[in-house]
């Protein structure tokens, strides 16, 4: 379970309450007006922002203080997900190593996972010799062999089109599926949110709100959602 | 995976508001900002213990002194006045070759000055080309030495420096402002007056300073141009102090002068100047619909012909001269040319360790002081601080047995702040865009350097490396106070064929420095470039 127990996440002059449970396995996406604070809570989960007051547990652990990468999350962000110096393979590698020294199983982990997501046979090409939605493969790809119980999306799909993005959404509930991780994601589109999001935080008014189902919070949004999706 | 040893009951949180998650460690970069400072200020302050301020200055020193401040007053005005038509020129005319032209005047910076020198003498010395031609007129020949001859030459590095900045200054003029003064019908003065005038009465004040300060520091044009009572500057005057009456409390005190001098001059040029000498984007004619009358263009094509051959007449002068001595150049230049190749990549490997550690500190934001030494470089000239190490070795050890490391250290530590220009954009870049992505995959510390800082940074690297390389190969400062008779670098050797009067020789030795100093750093800069995707 992830518990965000009376939190006060400070980004600049803005604050963020959070204090919240996520059932492990979710599926949550995160829904509210522009500049509420949705990127704010997803990155202080994360650990680019620090708690000033409150704690982060997960399953029973406190991870308030630790550093990002040592935190169980898997994270995409809205863009440069890839090193663009580096092979399909080696930016994968690197969720396995940090250093990309890799043994024979971890190297047919990486092949495997690059496999799976669809990018058979690309393991040598540059992000700069794909397309917009294979390079998401290739992060989702990534996402796979860091075998994080958390995986956090900051909308990294935002820049495809809308079909591709179905696809990605797609791609992203089976592997969450697969490997019992829990996800959660900013949402600006509510169709996204119903499609794969089972329940939903409002973040709105400096307040992360508790997760509910995503069908009831959207068919029956409250004033600063409704006014926020027209 | 996660580390789950921390029990959930803890309470006690490392930070306060100093949470910053950081790839990289500024540690190195600190220490290194404080060893180079530690250099410097140890040598400014060895300077200072030994300078005799109770001699005072002498009438030579105020000679000197003065001397200094009128040829860098003179050689930044004409560079300026120069410069101000030729950028005009450039900024609104587009041709064939403009690209190239422009990319030419930024090889001065890399060209060694005792090459440039040679150029001119074979140009404008008494012997030269232009002598040749006034003979033949039946009027007396052109002499180079002394003030106009030091003049000249800093005239001839410091043009194009200064066509690319007031360039720039054209460039950054709103088009939309040549648009409205073309739909205005404003030509000519009035153009003059409304647009340009105000775009240079803010430019001009700053590159003057920035050419002045540089001028005032320049040692080897003195040396092989200037000199006698009539024509040293205080550099000179320093290096004569040193190697004729080895009187260092002289030199200690001239030093001192020197360095309030630079001090002086270099606060100014930055109070005055925005400063930004490897401005890009100059490829860009400006869009303007004056000037297309016939007396216009010929007399901007005039301008541009000028500079150009008054930019490339010395290079190929030496060319000229030296390819005939190429091929049986004396052994003791093949000597000095290793020794030179060897000084150079010590000189670049010194560089390189130190500007990456403090560019990562001054990238991740606490490098205020790291900053600081990164510049300290500019206010001491290279002949101060090498006197101060001079005084700082001399009861240990023998200085000239140190001469080859400290040359590459001190043309290390010159290059240092135009490296740091150069690298901390970059770095600024690539943390800002990929440092979280590797956080949160926790690639730090060395795997981030190795895999990805550095990696994104080759083609800044090969750039900063090129120049290092290039300024050392080229350089005649520290060396010529440290030599003995048995080592010489490249420079030095071709000034001491050019002062036995082997004038051939001394053509064909430039002509291999300068082959040397554009090659390694054409080798290095393209180097980076090579697979260094965006």
């Amino acid at each position: 379970m992830l518990r965000l127990e009376n939190c006060v996440i400070r980004n600049g002059a803005f604050t963020l309450r959070a204090d919240l449970d996520v059932r492990p396995g979710a599926r949550v996406a995160i829904i509210g007006p522009s500049g509420a604070g949705k990127s704010t809570l997803i990155e202080a989960i994360a650990g680019f922002l620090p708690v000033a007051e409150g704690r982060v547990i997960w399953s029973g652990m406190d991870i308030t203080d630790i550093a990002p990468g040592m935190r169980p999350v898997a994270m995409l962000f809205q863009e440069d997900n890839l090193f663009p110096h580096l092979s399909v393979a080696q930016n994968v590698g690197l969720g396995v190593n940090p250093s990309l020294r890799l043994t024979t199983t971890e190297h047919e982990a990486v092949l495997a996972a690059i496999k799976r997501v669809g990018l058979e046979n690309m393991d040598d090409r540059k992000p700069g010799e794909l397309s917009g939605g294979q390079r998401s493969r290739a992060a989702l790809a990534r996402v796979l062999v860091q075998r994080k119980d958390l995986l956090l999306l900051d909308e990294p799909f935002a820049a495809l089109g809308p079909a591709l993005r179905m696809e990605m959404l797609d791609l992203v509930a089976d592997l969450v599926e697969e490997t019992g991780a829990t996800l959660l994601m900013i949402s600006h589109a509510p169709e996204d949110a119903r499609r794969i999001a089972g329940h939903a935080i409002m973040v709105a008014e400096g307040m992360a709100h508790a997760p509910v189902e995503t069908d009831r919070l959207l068919d029956n949004p409250p004033q600063v959602l409704r006014d926020y999706l027209g | 995976m996660v580390d789950r040893t921390q029990p959930v009951n803890r309470v006690a949180k490392s930070s306060g508001t100093g949470f910053s998650r950081h790839v990289l460690s500024a540690k190195l970069g600190w220490a290194v900002a404080i060893a180079v400072a530690a250099v410097i200020l140890g040598a400014l302050a060895a300077v200072a213990w030994r300078a005799e301020s109770g001699r005072g200055l002498g009438p030579p020193d105020w000679a000197a002194l003065r001397f200094t401040v009128i040829q860098a007053s003179l050689s930044a005005v004409f560079s300026v006045l120069l410069a101000i038509p030729v950028a005009r020129a450039l900024a609104r005319r587009r041709f064939a070759g403009r690209r190239v032209l422009i990319a030419l005047l930024g090889a001065p910076f890399i060209l060694p000055v005792i090459v440039a020198v040679l150029g001119l003498i074979e140009v404008f010395g008494r012997a030269g080309w232009v002598s040749a031609a006034l003979v033949t007129l039946g009027l007396p020949p052109v002499q180079i030495y002394g003030l106009h001859g030091v003049v000249l030459a800093h005239v001839f590095f410091n043009l194009p420096l200064a066509t690319r900045l007031i360039l720039q200054g054209w460039q950054e003029v709103p088009g939309e402002r040549f648009r409205l003064a073309a739909q205005l019908g404003i030509t000519g003065w009035a153009m003059i007056r409304v647009i340009e005038w105000p775009m240079l009465a803010r430019v001009v004040p700053g590159v003057i300073t920035v050419i002045f300060a540089i001028c005032l520091t320049s040692f080897a044009v003195a040396l092989t141009l200037g000199g006698g009572p009539r024509a040293t500057t205080i550099e000179l005057a320093i290096y004569q102090a040193f190697r004729f009456d080895f009187d260092l409390g002289r030199a200690a005190m001239l030093s001192a002068v020197q360095l309030g001098l630079t001090v002086l001059a270099g606060g100014l040029a930055l109070w005055l100047s925005r400063g930004d000498g490897f401005g890009s984007g100059l490829d860009r004619p400006v869009q303007r619909w004056d000037g297309s009358q016939r007396t216009a263009k010929l007399l901007d094509g005039g301008w541009i012909s000028l500079a150009a051959c008054f930019l490339l007449l010395p290079l190929l002068a030496i060319a000229l001269a030296g390819l005939p001595g190429l091929m049986d150049l004396p052994a003791q230049v093949y000597r000095a040319a290793a020794i030179s190749i060897a000084v150079a990549s010590l000189s670049t490997a010194l560089l390189l360790a130190m500007a990456i550690p403090m560019t990562a500190a001054i990238t991740l934001g606490r490098g205020r002081f790291v900053e600081l030494a990164g510049i300290l470089g500019l206010a001491a000239s290279p002949l101060v601080i090498g006197t101060g190490l001079f005084i700082v070795i001399r009861p240990w050890s023998n200085p000239l047995a140190w001469a080859l490391p400290v040359t590459a250290l001190v043309n290390a530590i010159t290059v240092l702040p135009f490296a740091l220009r150069i690298l901390v954009p970059r770095a600024r870049d690539v943390i800002q865009r990929q440092g979280k992505l590797a956080l949160s995959l926790n690639i730090t510390g060395w795997p981030f350097l190795r895999q990805i800082l550095l990696p994104r940074m080759r083609a800044q690297i090969g750039f900063a490396a090129g120049l290092a390389a290039a300024l050392s190969m080229g350089d005649l400062g520290v060396i010529t106070l440290f030599a003995n008779p048995d080592v010489a670098t490249l420079p030095l050797q071709v000034y001491r064929l050019m002062g036995a009067y082997r004038m051939e020789a001394a053509a064909g030795a430039a002509l291999l420095l300068l082959t040397l100093s554009f090659g390694v750093f054409w080798l290095l800069d393209r180097g980076g470039q090579r697979h260094a995707e965006a």
